[in-house]
Formats: C-alpha cells, structure tokens, sequence
C-alpha cells in the first residue's frame, strides 16, 4: 500500500522541522503577527505623549522665573545682565522678568505679594542693585541666591566681566572608572535582554493553547513524538522573534538616524556613549544574540510546559502568573549580582538555567574570558532540553486523558437499561 | 526492531483469539494494557489482536476507554502495565509512516488552505509536501471535493472539513489506519461514503481499526470486535461468535389462547399480546414443534431470529457493568 516515496525514517530534527516550519510560516503570515510588530509602538507613543504633556505640566507647575520689583532702571540692568551671562551660564541663571504689579507702586509689597499665591514666579526680587532682596520660599532662595546675587553684581558693574577661556582634554576613561562605566552596559544589556525575552516568550504559550482550541494536538502527537513537537515550536517560535526584533531593530535605527540628536535629549541618554563591553562590542552582540536564544527557549520551555499542564486558557494564565513573577525575580538577582563578579549570589545566578543567559550577558559585559560562556552556553542548553523533554512527558501524563476518562458509569451508563435488559436475557437463555 | 514469531500470526493457541483460525500476521498486538488517571483505572488488562488486513471495531459506551485505547496502541500516552506491538514494533512512532489516525476530536489548523493541511498532515508521517500536494489534489478531486482545494478550513462545512481531515489521514497511504469514532457528526450520506472508504481500504489490504458506539456500522464492517466496558475487554473476537453468544429468539403466533400445550413453552417466556417470545431452545426447535402440535396449540406463525451485533453488544456490555457493580459494592463493602 505505501508505494509513494516517503522517507524510511522521520527522525526527531526532521520532524521539528516540519512543525517549525508551519509554525513559522502560519505565524508570520497571520495578522496577529502585524499587531505584534506594531505592540512595541504603542507603549513608545504613550510614553512620548505622556512625556510631552508632563514636561509641559512641570514647565508650567514649576516656574524658574524671578520676578523684578525693583526700580525701572535696576530691572533693566538685571535683564541686560542676565541676556549678557546667558552664553555663559545658560540654565544655570532664572529667567528674569518685571512683575507688572509693582510697576509704579512704591509701596508694592512682595512677601503679600507671593504669600497671596500670585503671578507665577520663584522668587520676587526687590530693593536695589546695590543691596538686592530676594523673597520667595526657602528652597527657592537657597536655589537662586547665588545666581541672582551674581547678575545684581554684574548689572552694578560698568564694565562685562572678562570670561578667559578653559582649556579642555577629555579621557576616554581611567582605570578606576572603566569597571563601574561598563556596569552601564551589562545593565543596559540586561535590561534589553530581559524586554524582548518577556516580550516574545509568550507567544510560544498562545501558540500551543491555540493548537489546543485548534483540537490539532493529538494528531501531532500521534504522529511524532512529543517533545520533537515542542521543539519545533520552540524554534519556529525562536525565528519568528528574530524577525520581529529585526523589524524592530531595523525602526530603531532608522529613527535614530533621521532624530538621534532629539532623542538622544529627549531619553537623555546616548547608547552612542556606552561603555564598550570587556569582549569588544562585535562578541558582545554575538554573545547578545545567543543568550537571547538560550533565555527564549528556556522561558519558552517553561510556558511550554505549563501549557501542557492546563486544559483552558483560563489554567494558562492561571499558572503562567507566577513563571512571570518569577523571571522578574530572576531578572532582578542578575541584575543585582552585577555588582557582585565572583561572589557565591553570582555562581548562583549563573547555574541556575533561568538567571543564567542575564548573569552571563552582564559578564561578558565585564569579563573579558570567553571558557566561561561556552561552559554556560552548553549548561542552559542541558536545561533546555530538560525541561522540553519534561513538558513533553507531563503532557502525555495530563493531557492526553479522554473527556470520559474513567470506569463507565454504573449500570453502563445510558445503555443501563438495556443492558440489564439484555443481561437478563442472556442469563435466560443461557 | 524485531518482530517476534509469537507476534507474527494470528492463532495464538493461548485462549485468546481475535478471529478464530487466522493465520494473519498481526498488525495489532495488546496484552494486558493498564492505564490509571488520577486514580481512576482508565483501563484495566485490556487485550486485542487484529489480523493485518482486518475491519476492526471497537464497541463500548461512552467513557468505556476506547479512546484511550487506541491511544495506546498508538504511542500516543504509554500504558502502566501491558505489551503493545503495532507490526511488531513497541514504539508506534519508529513506524509512524505506516499509520494513519484520526482522532475523536476533529482538529484542522482554520487558517491552512485545504491541500496544504492535508500534505501537512502527509509530512507530519514523513511524505515530503510536493508529493503531498499532489497526493492531496488526487484525494480530493476522487472525493468529489476538488472545487475546496484552495480554501481555507474555516471556510468549510463541518462534513468537508471531517472529509478533509480523513484524507489528511489517508495521504500517506498507511497500512494501518486508526479511526476513532468516524462516524460521530457525519449526516447518512456521509456515514456511507465513509463505509464504502473503508471497505476500499481493506480490499487493498489496509489493516482499518475504529472505534464506536454505533452497532450497527460495526456489524456491517466488521470481521472482528473488541468490546469494551469499565476499562475491561469482556468479548473480543469475531462479528458471528458475539452474534453467537445470545440465543436465537423464537417468536410465536397460536389460535388457542390457553391448553397444556403452554407447558412446552420455556420458562423465560414472555407474552406480548398475540405473541410469545422465547429463546430458542438448545435441543432445537423441532421437539418444540412436536409438543405444540400434539397440544394443539394451533400454530399461526412462527420465526426464529438470529441476534444481531446489537444485541450482543448489550448482553455483554450489560454483564460487564453489572458485574463491576457488584464488584464496587463488595469494595464499599469491605
């Protein structure tokens, strides 16, 4: 009967395979993978709108101007002052402006003034050049005394004060602070690391509740063997994440191209300026690439592993609620062992399989020894496959069991009648 | 793998015979299977044989573990205790090409054009998807359902989609296929194309194995059965000998209403209006002829019927539960 030519044997990769690869493509040709590739832009639009009317809010709610109260001519000459400093100083000094109230009110009192909650100004500056009188809260008057008093001496003086010019020559960096700038790395590493693990493992869990809903499970099951199932997924799962954080990568480029200057102003920070990683920046990104691997299959694994356990969505997140907060966890002890190279927190971090990929990423930030990552790399691979070899077993032990699982119902059920019927019969004719 | 000499033939000469006399190699070989849930004795020492080649049916009540059964034999979930052989080999999976299964819960990926599920479903049994593809397109234009090719599963009807899902099973062209419950959701044509599926598939010496809880497709199909019920195997053989285990019923018409004639009747006797019923006696009918003619009893009609499968099914699944009734009730008793 099987004249057609199919291969004698379907070993375990080549059946991986053929699961990935449906996996892969039913993925990335779905329009859940669109909203996926989109999901990342919300939170940045959110975030930059939410920036932008918060940075508007605190310009507003906290004013750095000075009000001046003090004769026409003092004013001008502090406004003079403060436009001739401003090169120099730049935010250093207030924003200086005449409170329209005491124009022509000898008697204009600005402790009342302030203490009314009027105008919208840090402090009010009153008296004369000679003998100027800042009012305004404690915390005001200790920011602002020194700057005004320099503009109040500056606006007395005739003559601009010379300024020489400084001299300047940069190091790179130091012996002392080169450990604690590339600590900015591994962090930054880390963190990147940990997002996009978050991020992406989830999708493995829906995509194996989905072939449950699909009801498609146990014909991949009787087909292969499970754990060449999970692999599959696990890698259609893993090339799906590179497309995505390509795509991603590819964005961010491209914005940081057209406005890295904005942004750079905006985040205030410069990843151009971070620290270059003890491995050199073209093994770091190599080493980036693989422990986002590592950490991906052994998160997904896990997820794989409780998909197999649950029976509805609901059981999903259920039990996916404390893998969440547990990687948190373990984020958080990679994170704080960063501070700790060679201590027994950090030889932990690192054997534990979950932890390991973030301590060893932060590592190579660090540590310039390569033996180390490939002991690692072989180590979380063991987990990985333990734990898809474990989520394969525990969804045979609990997954498998038919809806009626079970003796049959006493006196057979829905057929008991006519089976004591029948009984009777046979016993009669017996 | 090697495949045992005991495993090879049909006629065991150990009590047990799936179909009496058959000199059949085994496509299916269970002894003793065991599988517990939570507890609970899914299923308990079950034993099955079938011949390659063979129609093979297994009958029990819903929750009887059937399916669990079946997946067994398929590697799908291993058993606690038992030997399972499909052509001789423990694993199923090391011979996956040469099965085909179709599970009780009919699933489809919604979204896969019909011609790439079923080569996807081909690959999964090591059928590259060209050939697949190919395969398929033939499967269906035979199957009267060439015009779906190209559309996706969520844009067919429940019947095609379960048609579609039993070529996907076919695809590969296995020698043994495993249905469970085939004919569940299926309307009567469908129920007869199926038949007429798996009778093609024996006659090019597919050994086909399905599950149900409907008699009758069992009966017209079948060479063999296994019933099963509570877990346990209470009769496995072939169609007849089941038909055999009940008694013919004998059904009688008389002019005379009463006389001495009634004391030849046997003591399981039932009237029904007109009509008396009984099992026909082991001595045969003719005795019974005799005595009702010297009574005069004035014979109008009278037809022996053979039981059927149903009937059988009944009897024995019946025996069974209530003997796991009695068995629970000394447990609780205890």
């Amino acid at each position: 009967m099987t004249d057609l030519a199919i291969r004698p044997h379907l070993s375990a990769l080549e059946a991986a395979w053929v699961i990935a690869r449906r996996d892969f493509v039913a993925v990335l040709f779905s329009r859940a993978f669109l909203f996926f590739l989109l999901g990342p832009l919300f939170p940045v639009i959110v975030g930059g709108l939410a920036g932008a009317i918060g940075g508007e809010v605190q310009r507003e709610a906290v004013s750095v101007e000075i009000g001046l109260a003090m004769s026409p001519q003092d004013n001008a000459a502090m406004i003079a002052a403060g436009k001739r400093l401003a090169p120099q100083l730049g935010s250093a000094l207030p924003s200086l402006r005449e409170v329209p109230e005491a124009k022509g009110d000898p008697a204009f009192d600005a402790r009342a003034f302030m203490e009314a909650r009027r105008g919208n100004y840090a402090a009010i500056l009153t008296g004369t050049l000679a003998s100027p009188q800042l009012v305004g809260t404690e915390g005001q008057l200790r920011r602002w005394q020194g700057p005004v008093g320099l503009l109040a001496g500056h606006a007395t003086s005739a003559e601009a004060a010379a300024f020489p010019t400084v001299g300047s020559a940069v190091v790179t960096t130091s012996a002392a602070a080169e450990r604690s700038s590339r600590i900015q790395t591994a962090q930054v590493a880390q963190m990147v690391l940990f997002l996009l693990t978050m991020l992406l493992a989830g999708m493995v869990l829906s995509n194996l509740v989905e072939e449950k809903a699909n009801k498609i499970i146990e014909i991949l099951a009787a087909a292969i063997p499970m754990d060449a199932v999970f692999m599959g997924k696990l890698f259609a799962m893993l090339a799906v994440s590179f497309v995505g954080i390509g795509v991603w990568g590819l964005a961010a480029y491209g914005l940081w191209s057209l406005g890295s200057d904005a942004l750079t102003a905006a985040s205030g920070f410069d990843i151009a300026r971070l620290p270059a990683p003890a491995v050199g920046w073209p093994l770091f990104l190599l080493l980036g690439v693989v422990y986002f691997a590592m950490a991906y299959l052994l998160l997904g694994a896990l997820f794989l592993t409780i998909g197999a356990m649950a029976n509805t969505v609901r059981e999903v997140q259920t039990l996916s609620m404390p893998v969440t907060m547990m990687q948190l966890m373990v984020f958080f002890l990679a994170a704080y062992t960063i501070k700790q190279p060679g201590s027994q927190l950090e030889l932990a971090a690192i054997i534990f399989p979950l932890s390991s990929p973030f301590a060893m990423l932060a590592r190579a930030a660090m540590e310039p020894q390569l033996w180390t990552h490939a002991l690692a790399l072989a180590w979380q691979g063991l987990g990985v496959l333990a734990l898809v070899k474990g989520g394969a077993v525990l969804f045979r032990k609990r997954v498998m069991k038919s809806g009626g699982a079970g003796r049959a119902p006493r006196g057979g059920g829905s057929l008991g009648w006519r089976a004591r019927r029948a009984s009777r019969r046979v016993e009669a004719g017996q | 793998m090697a495949v045992s000499e005991q495993s090879r033939t049909g006629n065991r000469g150990d009590g047990f015979s799936a179909i009496p006399d058959d000199a059949r190699p085994l496509a299916i070989e269970a002894r003793g299977l065991v599988k517990s849930f939570d507890g609970t004795r899914a299923v308990d020492g079950v034993d099955i044989l079938v011949p390659e080649g063979a129609i093979y049916g297994i009958l029990g009540p819903n929750g009887a573990g059937k399916t669990t059964t079946l997946r067994m034999l398929l590697g799908i979930i291993d058993p606690d205790a038992g030997v399972r052989r499909v052509f001789g080999h423990d694993r199923p999976h090391d011979i996956g090409r040469l099965i085909g299964y179709l599970p009780e819960e009919r699933g489809l990926y919604p979204a896969m054009k019909c011609v790439e599920a079923i080569a996807f479903m081909g690959a999964l049994r090591g059928l590259p998807l060209r050939q697949g593809r190919k395969r398929a397109l033939e499967l269906l234009e035979s199957h009267g359902l060439g015009h779906v090719a190209n559309r996706t599963i969520r844009q067919l009807s429940k019947g095609m989609a379960q048609t579609v899902q039993l070529l996907g099973t076919l695809v590969h062209q296995p020698r043994l296929v495993v249905l469970d419950e085939p004919f569940s959701g299926l309307d009567a044509i469908n129920q007869g194309k199926l038949e007429t599926t798996i009778r093609t598939l024996a006659d090019d010496g597919v050994t086909v194995i399905f599950s149900t809880h409907v008699i009758h497709h069992a009966e017209r199909l079948c060479e063999g059965v296994a019933i099963i019920a509570g877990g346990k195997v209470p009769y496995a053989g072939s169609v007849e000998a089941a038909r055999d285990r009940i008694p013919a019923q004998v059904r009688l018409e008389t002019r005379a209403r009463e006389g001495a004639w009634m004391a030849a009747l046997p003591p399981e006797t039932r009237r029904n209006g007109d009509f008396f019923h009984f099992p026909l006696p082991e001595s045969g009918i003719e005795p019974l002829l005799r005595q009702l003619i010297e009574g005069d009893a004035g014979i109008l009609s009278l037809s022996i019927e053979r039981a059927g499968l149903h009937d059988a099914f009944v009897a024995i699944a019946g025996e069974a539960a209530a003997r796991q009734l009695q068995a629970d009730s000394e447990g609780a008793a205890a």
